[in-house]
Protein backbone atom coordinates (compact mmCIF):
# COMPACT_ATOMS: atom_id res chain seq x y z
CA UNK A 1 0.00 0.00 0.00
CA UNK A 2 1.57 3.59 -0.86
CA UNK A 3 1.82 5.46 2.06
CA UNK A 4 -0.63 8.45 1.50
CA UNK A 5 -2.82 5.20 0.91
CA UNK A 6 -1.76 4.02 4.12
CA UNK A 7 -2.19 7.12 5.84
CA UNK A 8 -5.60 7.77 4.56
CA UNK A 9 -6.95 4.12 5.36
CA UNK A 10 -5.44 4.93 9.02
CA UNK A 11 -7.32 7.94 8.97
CA UNK A 12 -10.51 6.59 8.13
CA UNK A 13 -10.22 3.75 11.04
CA UNK A 14 -9.30 6.35 13.52
CA UNK A 15 -12.98 8.63 12.45
CA UNK A 16 -15.23 5.36 11.86
CA UNK A 17 -15.21 6.07 8.49
CA UNK A 18 -16.15 3.36 5.71
CA UNK A 19 -13.56 4.05 3.09
CA UNK A 20 -14.53 1.33 0.96
CA UNK A 21 -17.86 -0.33 0.23
CA UNK A 22 -18.24 -3.84 -1.82
CA UNK A 23 -21.42 -3.35 -3.34
CA UNK A 24 -22.47 -7.00 -5.10
CA UNK A 25 -25.46 -5.94 -6.89
CA UNK A 26 -26.63 -9.65 -8.06
CA UNK A 27 -25.72 -13.21 -7.55
CA UNK A 28 -26.61 -14.68 -10.34
CA UNK A 29 -24.27 -15.46 -12.91
CA UNK A 30 -23.60 -16.68 -16.25
CA UNK A 31 -20.38 -19.10 -15.13
CA UNK A 32 -21.02 -22.17 -12.01
CA UNK A 33 -17.56 -21.75 -10.42
CA UNK A 34 -17.09 -25.11 -8.77
CA UNK A 35 -15.48 -22.59 -5.75
CA UNK A 36 -17.98 -20.22 -6.17
CA UNK A 37 -19.29 -19.66 -2.06
CA UNK A 38 -22.65 -18.11 -3.10
CA UNK A 39 -26.17 -19.36 -4.21
CA UNK A 40 -27.08 -17.62 -7.80
CA UNK A 41 -30.98 -17.89 -7.56
CA UNK A 42 -32.23 -14.23 -7.11
CA UNK A 43 -33.90 -13.80 -4.37
CA UNK A 44 -35.23 -10.23 -4.36
CA UNK A 45 -32.21 -7.93 -5.73
CA UNK A 46 -32.69 -4.15 -4.75
CA UNK A 47 -33.93 -2.30 -7.03
CA UNK A 48 -32.16 0.24 -9.57
CA UNK A 49 -34.28 2.90 -6.87
CA UNK A 50 -33.41 1.05 -4.32
CA UNK A 51 -29.46 1.54 -5.22
CA UNK A 52 -30.23 4.67 -6.49
CA UNK A 53 -31.03 5.61 -3.07
CA UNK A 54 -28.43 3.74 -1.38
CA UNK A 55 -25.29 5.17 -3.34
CA UNK A 56 -25.85 8.79 -1.91
CA UNK A 57 -26.14 7.75 1.90
CA UNK A 58 -22.59 5.71 0.80
CA UNK A 59 -21.38 9.34 -0.16
CA UNK A 60 -22.83 10.83 2.69
CA UNK A 61 -20.69 8.33 5.33
CA UNK A 62 -17.75 9.25 3.61
CA UNK A 63 -17.32 6.02 1.46
CA UNK A 64 -14.83 6.75 -1.55
CA UNK A 65 -13.79 3.10 -3.28
CA UNK A 66 -17.16 1.73 -4.31
CA UNK A 67 -16.35 -2.11 -5.87
CA UNK A 68 -19.38 -3.30 -8.21
CA UNK A 69 -19.40 -7.04 -7.99
CA UNK A 70 -21.52 -9.98 -8.17
CA UNK A 71 -22.26 -12.76 -9.15
CA UNK A 72 -21.86 -11.40 -12.29
CA UNK A 73 -22.66 -7.65 -12.30
CA UNK A 74 -23.01 -7.12 -16.19
CA UNK A 75 -26.42 -9.52 -15.76
CA UNK A 76 -27.88 -6.48 -14.56
CA UNK A 77 -29.75 -4.13 -17.26
CA UNK A 78 -29.04 -1.10 -14.87
CA UNK A 79 -25.40 -2.06 -14.67
CA UNK A 80 -24.07 1.23 -16.78
CA UNK A 81 -27.03 3.36 -14.63
CA UNK A 82 -25.78 2.29 -11.40
CA UNK A 83 -22.20 2.87 -12.65
CA UNK A 84 -23.21 6.66 -14.03
CA UNK A 85 -24.79 7.44 -11.00
CA UNK A 86 -22.15 6.46 -8.79
CA UNK A 87 -19.73 8.09 -11.03
CA UNK A 88 -21.96 11.81 -10.35
CA UNK A 89 -21.15 10.82 -6.67
CA UNK A 90 -17.32 10.94 -7.41
CA UNK A 91 -17.09 7.27 -5.88
CA UNK A 92 -14.16 5.82 -6.95
CA UNK A 93 -15.51 2.93 -8.85
CA UNK A 94 -13.95 -0.75 -9.25
CA UNK A 95 -15.71 -3.57 -11.81
CA UNK A 96 -15.44 -6.63 -10.95
CA UNK A 97 -16.95 -9.31 -13.41
CA UNK A 98 -16.16 -12.22 -15.37
CA UNK A 99 -15.77 -10.02 -18.52
CA UNK A 100 -18.12 -12.74 -21.02
CA UNK A 101 -20.48 -10.25 -21.76
CA UNK A 102 -18.16 -7.32 -22.28
CA UNK A 103 -17.52 -6.61 -26.33
CA UNK A 104 -16.22 -3.09 -27.39
CA UNK A 105 -19.18 -0.87 -26.57
CA UNK A 106 -19.48 -1.91 -23.13
CA UNK A 107 -15.57 -1.76 -22.75
CA UNK A 108 -15.91 1.60 -24.29
CA UNK A 109 -19.12 2.47 -21.79
CA UNK A 110 -16.68 1.36 -18.64
CA UNK A 111 -13.73 4.00 -20.13
CA UNK A 112 -16.19 6.44 -21.03
CA UNK A 113 -18.23 6.27 -17.55
CA UNK A 114 -14.66 6.38 -15.75
CA UNK A 115 -14.27 3.30 -13.84
CA UNK A 116 -10.74 3.00 -12.37
CA UNK A 117 -9.71 -0.57 -12.79
CA UNK A 118 -11.44 -3.72 -13.61
CA UNK A 119 -10.86 -7.49 -11.99
CA UNK A 120 -11.57 -10.60 -13.63
CA UNK A 121 -10.81 -14.01 -12.89
CA UNK A 122 -8.44 -15.96 -14.97
CA UNK A 123 -8.44 -19.54 -13.60
CA UNK A 124 -5.96 -21.04 -16.46
CA UNK A 125 -4.60 -20.42 -19.60
CA UNK A 126 -5.81 -23.16 -20.80
CA UNK A 127 -9.29 -23.27 -21.86
CA UNK A 128 -10.18 -26.77 -20.68
CA UNK A 129 -8.92 -26.04 -17.68
CA UNK A 130 -10.35 -22.78 -17.60
CA UNK A 131 -13.57 -23.48 -18.67
CA UNK A 132 -13.70 -26.89 -16.50
CA UNK A 133 -13.81 -24.52 -13.04
CA UNK A 134 -16.43 -22.03 -15.02
CA UNK A 135 -18.24 -25.05 -16.35
CA UNK A 136 -18.63 -22.42 -19.14
CA UNK A 137 -17.55 -23.81 -22.68
CA UNK A 138 -15.58 -20.67 -24.12
CA UNK A 139 -15.44 -18.89 -21.15
CA UNK A 140 -11.91 -18.40 -21.48
CA UNK A 141 -11.79 -16.94 -25.01
CA UNK A 142 -14.77 -14.75 -24.01
CA UNK A 143 -13.14 -13.98 -20.98
CA UNK A 144 -9.67 -13.28 -22.79
CA UNK A 145 -11.65 -11.05 -25.43
CA UNK A 146 -12.88 -9.13 -23.08
CA UNK A 147 -9.63 -8.14 -21.39
CA UNK A 148 -8.31 -6.91 -24.80
CA UNK A 149 -11.58 -4.54 -24.93
CA UNK A 150 -10.90 -3.54 -22.04
CA UNK A 151 -7.49 -2.59 -22.30
CA UNK A 152 -7.48 -1.36 -25.50
CA UNK A 153 -9.58 1.38 -24.31
CA UNK A 154 -6.48 2.39 -22.01
CA UNK A 155 -8.43 0.98 -18.99
CA UNK A 156 -6.47 -0.96 -15.95
CA UNK A 157 -7.50 -4.70 -15.60
CA UNK A 158 -6.19 -7.11 -12.92
CA UNK A 159 -6.32 -10.93 -13.80
CA UNK A 160 -7.78 -12.39 -10.82
CA UNK A 161 -5.73 -16.39 -10.57
CA UNK A 162 -7.65 -18.55 -7.56
CA UNK A 163 -5.29 -21.43 -6.95
CA UNK A 164 -7.16 -24.42 -6.11
CA UNK A 165 -6.42 -28.13 -6.96
CA UNK A 166 -7.86 -28.53 -10.49
CA UNK A 167 -5.42 -25.25 -11.62
CA UNK A 168 -2.34 -25.39 -8.85
CA UNK A 169 0.02 -25.92 -11.98
CA UNK A 170 -1.25 -23.01 -14.05
CA UNK A 171 -0.13 -19.69 -12.09
CA UNK A 172 3.06 -19.19 -14.78
CA UNK A 173 1.15 -19.76 -17.28
CA UNK A 174 -1.86 -16.93 -16.43
CA UNK A 175 0.92 -14.32 -14.94
CA UNK A 176 2.61 -14.65 -18.81
CA UNK A 177 -1.56 -14.75 -20.33
CA UNK A 178 -1.92 -11.11 -17.98
CA UNK A 179 1.45 -9.71 -19.14
CA UNK A 180 0.40 -10.42 -22.85
CA UNK A 181 -2.64 -9.07 -22.63
CA UNK A 182 -1.35 -5.92 -20.60
CA UNK A 183 -3.12 -6.96 -17.77
CA UNK A 184 -1.45 -6.98 -13.38
CA UNK A 185 -1.29 -10.00 -12.25
CA UNK A 186 -2.41 -11.25 -8.74
CA UNK A 187 -3.01 -14.80 -7.06
CA UNK A 188 -5.13 -15.51 -4.32
CA UNK A 189 -4.69 -19.42 -2.80
CA UNK A 190 -7.73 -19.42 -0.53
CA UNK A 191 -11.10 -21.23 -1.34
CA UNK A 192 -14.10 -19.62 0.57
CA UNK A 193 -16.61 -21.71 2.58
CA UNK A 194 -20.18 -21.39 1.16
CA UNK A 195 -21.84 -18.00 2.08
CA UNK A 196 -24.56 -19.85 3.86
CA UNK A 197 -22.04 -22.09 6.06
CA UNK A 198 -20.93 -25.27 3.74
CA UNK A 199 -17.24 -25.72 3.88
CA UNK A 200 -17.12 -28.88 1.90
CA UNK A 201 -15.42 -26.42 -0.74
CA UNK A 202 -12.94 -26.46 0.97
CA UNK A 203 -11.58 -29.60 -0.51
CA UNK A 204 -10.67 -27.84 -3.70
CA UNK A 205 -7.83 -26.03 -1.42
CA UNK A 206 -4.41 -26.70 -2.28
CA UNK A 207 -2.29 -29.49 -0.86
CA UNK A 208 0.50 -27.95 1.70
CA UNK A 209 3.39 -29.03 -0.62
CA UNK A 210 1.60 -26.98 -3.44
CA UNK A 211 1.12 -23.98 -1.35
CA UNK A 212 4.60 -23.92 0.05
CA UNK A 213 5.79 -23.91 -3.40
CA UNK A 214 3.67 -20.96 -4.44
CA UNK A 215 4.96 -19.57 -1.00
CA UNK A 216 8.55 -19.42 -1.91
CA UNK A 217 8.31 -18.28 -5.78
CA UNK A 218 9.98 -15.19 -6.77
CA UNK A 219 7.55 -14.45 -9.46
CA UNK A 220 4.60 -14.50 -6.91
CA UNK A 221 6.31 -13.02 -3.84
CA UNK A 222 9.02 -10.87 -5.12
CA UNK A 223 12.76 -11.42 -5.24
CA UNK A 224 13.28 -11.54 -1.28
CA UNK A 225 12.25 -15.08 -0.62
CA UNK A 226 14.58 -15.28 2.05
CA UNK A 227 13.16 -12.52 4.15
CA UNK A 228 9.74 -13.51 3.21
CA UNK A 229 9.70 -16.77 4.53
CA UNK A 230 11.71 -16.20 7.50
CA UNK A 231 10.62 -17.17 11.01
CA UNK A 232 7.97 -14.65 12.90
CA UNK A 233 9.40 -11.87 14.60
CA UNK A 234 8.49 -11.85 18.24
CA UNK A 235 5.14 -9.00 19.08
CA UNK A 236 5.12 -6.53 20.47
CA UNK A 237 2.74 -4.25 22.43
CA UNK A 238 1.90 -2.71 19.04
CA UNK A 239 1.22 -6.04 17.14
CA UNK A 240 -0.81 -7.09 20.45
CA UNK A 241 -3.07 -3.63 20.22
CA UNK A 242 -3.26 -4.11 16.50
CA UNK A 243 -6.66 -5.47 14.34
CA UNK A 244 -6.93 -7.94 11.52
CA UNK A 245 -7.81 -5.68 9.02
CA UNK A 246 -10.26 -3.15 7.38
CA UNK A 247 -13.08 -5.31 7.85
CA UNK A 248 -15.34 -3.25 9.89
CA UNK A 249 -13.02 -0.63 10.27
CA UNK A 250 -12.61 1.30 7.70
CA UNK A 251 -15.10 -1.00 4.85
CA UNK A 252 -17.65 -3.26 4.88
CA UNK A 253 -20.04 -5.83 2.36
CA UNK A 254 -23.51 -4.94 0.80
CA UNK A 255 -25.12 -7.91 -0.94
CA UNK A 256 -27.98 -7.76 -3.07
CA UNK A 257 -30.73 -8.26 -1.09
CA UNK A 258 -29.52 -5.09 1.02
CA UNK A 259 -27.64 -6.93 3.98
CA UNK A 260 -24.71 -5.17 5.49
CA UNK A 261 -21.69 -7.65 6.41
CA UNK A 262 -18.16 -6.43 7.72
CA UNK A 263 -16.84 -8.26 4.56
CA UNK A 264 -17.47 -10.33 1.61
CA UNK A 265 -15.95 -12.92 3.61
CA UNK A 266 -17.17 -12.46 6.66
CA UNK A 267 -21.22 -12.85 6.45
CA UNK A 268 -21.95 -11.59 10.08
CA UNK A 269 -25.41 -9.90 9.28
CA UNK A 270 -25.04 -6.53 10.95
CA UNK A 271 -28.26 -4.72 9.51
CA UNK A 272 -30.06 -4.32 6.29
CA UNK A 273 -30.32 -1.07 4.35
CA UNK A 274 -33.52 -2.10 2.95
CA UNK A 275 -34.91 -0.94 6.25
CA UNK A 276 -32.31 1.01 8.22
CA UNK A 277 -30.12 3.83 7.06
CA UNK A 278 -26.70 2.97 6.77
CA UNK A 279 -25.10 5.03 8.34
CA UNK A 280 -26.81 3.94 11.58
CA UNK A 281 -25.62 0.66 10.68
CA UNK A 282 -22.44 1.61 10.06
CA UNK A 283 -22.10 3.59 13.52
CA UNK A 284 -24.04 1.80 15.78
CA UNK A 285 -24.72 -2.28 14.48
CA UNK A 286 -23.60 -4.05 17.55
CA UNK A 287 -22.08 -6.92 15.30
CA UNK A 288 -19.73 -4.51 14.05
CA UNK A 289 -19.41 -2.93 17.35
CA UNK A 290 -17.95 -6.08 18.49
CA UNK A 291 -15.92 -6.48 15.39
CA UNK A 292 -14.28 -3.34 15.92
CA UNK A 293 -13.64 -4.21 19.89
CA UNK A 294 -11.26 -6.91 18.84
CA UNK A 295 -7.73 -6.54 19.28
CA UNK A 296 -5.41 -9.44 18.79
CA UNK A 297 -3.97 -9.44 22.25
CA UNK A 298 -8.61 -10.54 22.63
CA UNK A 299 -7.63 -13.93 20.51
CA UNK A 300 -7.51 -16.84 22.82
CA UNK A 301 -5.32 -18.66 20.65
CA UNK A 302 -3.97 -16.42 18.47
CA UNK A 303 -2.10 -14.34 20.75
CA UNK A 304 -0.24 -16.87 22.22
CA UNK A 305 0.81 -17.93 18.71
CA UNK A 306 4.45 -17.94 17.32
CA UNK A 307 2.78 -15.83 14.20
CA UNK A 308 0.82 -13.50 15.89
CA UNK A 309 2.77 -10.65 14.63
CA UNK A 310 2.90 -11.33 10.81
CA UNK A 311 -0.26 -13.74 10.50
CA UNK A 312 -2.83 -12.82 7.83
CA UNK A 313 -5.58 -13.89 10.07
CA UNK A 314 -8.70 -13.50 8.56
CA UNK A 315 -11.43 -12.95 10.91
CA UNK A 316 -14.22 -13.64 8.46
CA UNK A 317 -12.81 -17.38 7.50
CA UNK A 318 -12.00 -17.55 11.63
CA UNK A 319 -16.01 -16.35 11.78
CA UNK A 320 -17.27 -19.46 9.23
CA UNK A 321 -15.23 -21.97 11.59
CA UNK A 322 -17.09 -21.00 14.35
CA UNK A 323 -15.74 -17.72 16.11
CA UNK A 324 -14.34 -14.16 14.80
CA UNK A 325 -12.17 -14.77 17.59
CA UNK A 326 -10.44 -17.87 16.97
CA UNK A 327 -7.81 -18.74 14.31
CA UNK A 328 -8.24 -19.17 10.12
CA UNK A 329 -6.88 -22.70 9.50
CA UNK A 330 -6.29 -21.43 5.95
CA UNK A 331 -4.14 -18.70 7.05
CA UNK A 332 -2.49 -21.04 9.60
CA UNK A 333 -1.73 -22.93 6.55
CA UNK A 334 -0.54 -19.94 4.75
CA UNK A 335 1.85 -18.85 7.80
CA UNK A 336 3.38 -22.16 8.27
CA UNK A 337 3.96 -23.28 4.23
CA UNK A 338 5.58 -19.73 4.61
CA UNK A 339 7.89 -20.14 7.33
CA UNK A 340 8.06 -23.91 8.38
CA UNK A 341 7.02 -22.88 11.93
CA UNK A 342 3.68 -24.55 13.31
CA UNK A 343 1.19 -23.14 14.72
CA UNK A 344 -0.66 -22.31 17.85
CA UNK A 345 -3.89 -24.06 16.06
CA UNK A 346 -1.73 -26.63 14.31
CA UNK A 347 -0.73 -27.58 17.41
CA UNK A 348 -4.01 -27.48 19.30
CA UNK A 349 -5.66 -29.39 16.57
CA UNK A 350 -2.59 -32.00 16.71
CA UNK A 351 -1.29 -31.39 13.21
CA UNK A 352 1.88 -32.36 12.80
CA UNK A 353 4.57 -30.38 10.93
CA UNK A 354 6.24 -31.86 7.47
CA UNK B 1 -14.30 42.03 -7.74
CA UNK B 2 -13.09 40.35 -10.57
CA UNK B 3 -9.79 42.47 -12.14
CA UNK B 4 -9.59 40.71 -15.92
CA UNK B 5 -7.54 38.18 -17.19
CA UNK B 6 -8.33 36.16 -14.23
CA UNK B 7 -8.74 32.17 -14.39
CA UNK B 8 -11.97 30.27 -14.48
CA UNK B 9 -11.53 26.89 -12.69
CA UNK B 10 -13.51 23.85 -12.76
CA UNK B 11 -13.14 20.22 -11.40
CA UNK B 12 -12.39 17.29 -13.41
CA UNK B 13 -14.93 14.88 -13.69
CA UNK B 14 -12.29 11.55 -14.31
CA UNK B 15 -11.79 12.33 -10.77
CA UNK B 16 -12.99 10.64 -7.84
CA UNK B 17 -13.33 12.84 -4.83
CA UNK B 18 -14.71 12.71 -0.88
CA UNK B 19 -14.06 14.59 2.18
CA UNK B 20 -12.30 12.67 4.41
CA UNK B 21 -11.32 14.28 8.32
CA UNK B 22 -11.47 18.29 6.57
CA UNK B 23 -9.23 17.10 3.97
CA UNK B 24 -9.84 16.13 0.29
CA UNK B 25 -8.82 12.77 -1.36
CA UNK B 26 -8.91 12.67 -4.75
CA UNK B 27 -7.99 9.51 -7.33
CA UNK B 28 -7.38 10.63 -10.94
CA UNK B 29 -9.26 7.85 -12.68
CA UNK B 30 -7.02 8.05 -15.93
CA UNK B 31 -3.79 7.03 -13.67
CA UNK B 32 -5.28 6.32 -10.04
CA UNK B 33 -2.86 8.88 -8.70
CA UNK B 34 -3.97 9.84 -5.24
CA UNK B 35 -4.35 13.19 -3.87
CA UNK B 36 -5.16 14.87 -0.17
CA UNK B 37 -5.68 17.95 -0.26
CA UNK B 38 -5.29 20.52 3.26
CA UNK B 39 -8.16 22.63 4.42
CA UNK B 40 -7.70 25.72 2.05
CA UNK B 41 -7.26 23.53 -1.26
CA UNK B 42 -9.90 21.69 -0.54
CA UNK B 43 -11.89 25.01 0.02
CA UNK B 44 -10.75 25.70 -3.39
CA UNK B 45 -11.66 22.74 -4.78
CA UNK B 46 -15.15 22.55 -3.78
CA UNK B 47 -15.92 26.36 -4.90
CA UNK B 48 -14.38 25.15 -8.34
CA UNK B 49 -17.58 25.22 -10.66
CA UNK B 50 -16.15 26.80 -13.94
CA UNK B 51 -17.98 30.06 -13.30
CA UNK B 52 -16.75 32.36 -10.32
CA UNK B 53 -13.68 34.07 -11.26
CA UNK B 54 -10.57 32.79 -8.86
CA UNK B 55 -9.87 35.67 -7.50
CA UNK B 56 -13.34 36.22 -6.23
CA UNK B 57 -12.76 32.71 -5.19
CA UNK B 58 -9.80 33.45 -2.93
CA UNK B 59 -11.39 36.24 -1.77
CA UNK B 60 -14.71 34.88 -0.40
CA UNK B 61 -13.09 31.48 0.86
CA UNK B 62 -9.77 32.24 1.64
CA UNK B 63 -9.27 36.05 2.36
CA UNK B 64 -12.52 36.02 4.26
CA UNK B 65 -11.75 33.29 6.58
CA UNK B 66 -7.99 32.60 7.31
CA UNK B 67 -5.39 35.47 8.32
CA UNK B 68 -3.93 35.86 5.05
CA UNK B 69 -3.59 39.06 2.44
CA UNK B 70 -5.23 38.97 -0.60
CA UNK B 71 -2.20 38.94 -3.15
CA UNK B 72 -0.33 36.27 -0.60
CA UNK B 73 -3.73 34.01 -1.07
CA UNK B 74 -4.03 34.45 -4.76
CA UNK B 75 -0.75 33.86 -5.39
CA UNK B 76 -0.54 30.78 -3.26
CA UNK B 77 -4.07 29.72 -5.24
CA UNK B 78 -3.03 30.05 -8.56
CA UNK B 79 0.14 27.61 -8.05
CA UNK B 80 -2.16 25.04 -6.45
CA UNK B 81 -4.59 25.10 -8.77
CA UNK B 82 -1.84 24.95 -11.85
CA UNK B 83 -0.26 21.99 -10.31
CA UNK B 84 -3.30 20.15 -10.21
CA UNK B 85 -4.49 21.05 -13.75
CA UNK B 86 -0.83 19.52 -14.43
CA UNK B 87 -2.52 16.76 -12.96
CA UNK B 88 -5.66 16.59 -14.97
CA UNK B 89 -7.52 17.41 -11.56
CA UNK B 90 -8.79 20.53 -12.13
CA UNK B 91 -9.49 22.44 -15.92
CA UNK B 92 -8.54 26.02 -15.78
CA UNK B 93 -9.75 28.45 -18.50
CA UNK B 94 -9.66 31.94 -19.09
CA UNK B 95 -13.28 32.28 -20.01
CA UNK B 96 -16.26 31.15 -17.31
CA UNK B 97 -17.45 27.73 -18.76
CA UNK B 98 -21.56 28.35 -20.10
Amino acid sequence: MGSLMAEINAKAIALGVPLGVHLDLTWRCNERCVHCYLDHDDQGEMSFGEIDALLPQLADAGVFFLTLSGGEPLLRRDLFDIVRRARQLAFNVKLKTNGILIRECEAALIRELGVDSVQISVYSHRAETHDAITRAPGSLARTIAAIRFLVSQGLKVTVANVLMRLNRGDYPGVRELAAELGATFTIDPTITPHIRGDRSLLALNIRREDLRQVMRDPAVVGNNVEEYCTPPPPADEDAMDGIACSAGHSACYISPYGDVYPCVQFPLPSGNVRTQRFIDIWRYSPQLEEVRSIRTRDLPVCSGCAHVASCSRCPGLAYMEGSMRGPSTADCAKSYARTGVITANMRRLGIAAG
Amino acid sequence: MNQGNDKYISRSKSVAARMLGGEMMIMSTWDSTLFSLNQTASVIWKAADGATPLRDIVEREIVANFEVDSETAYRDALELVEELAQHGILKIADEPHR
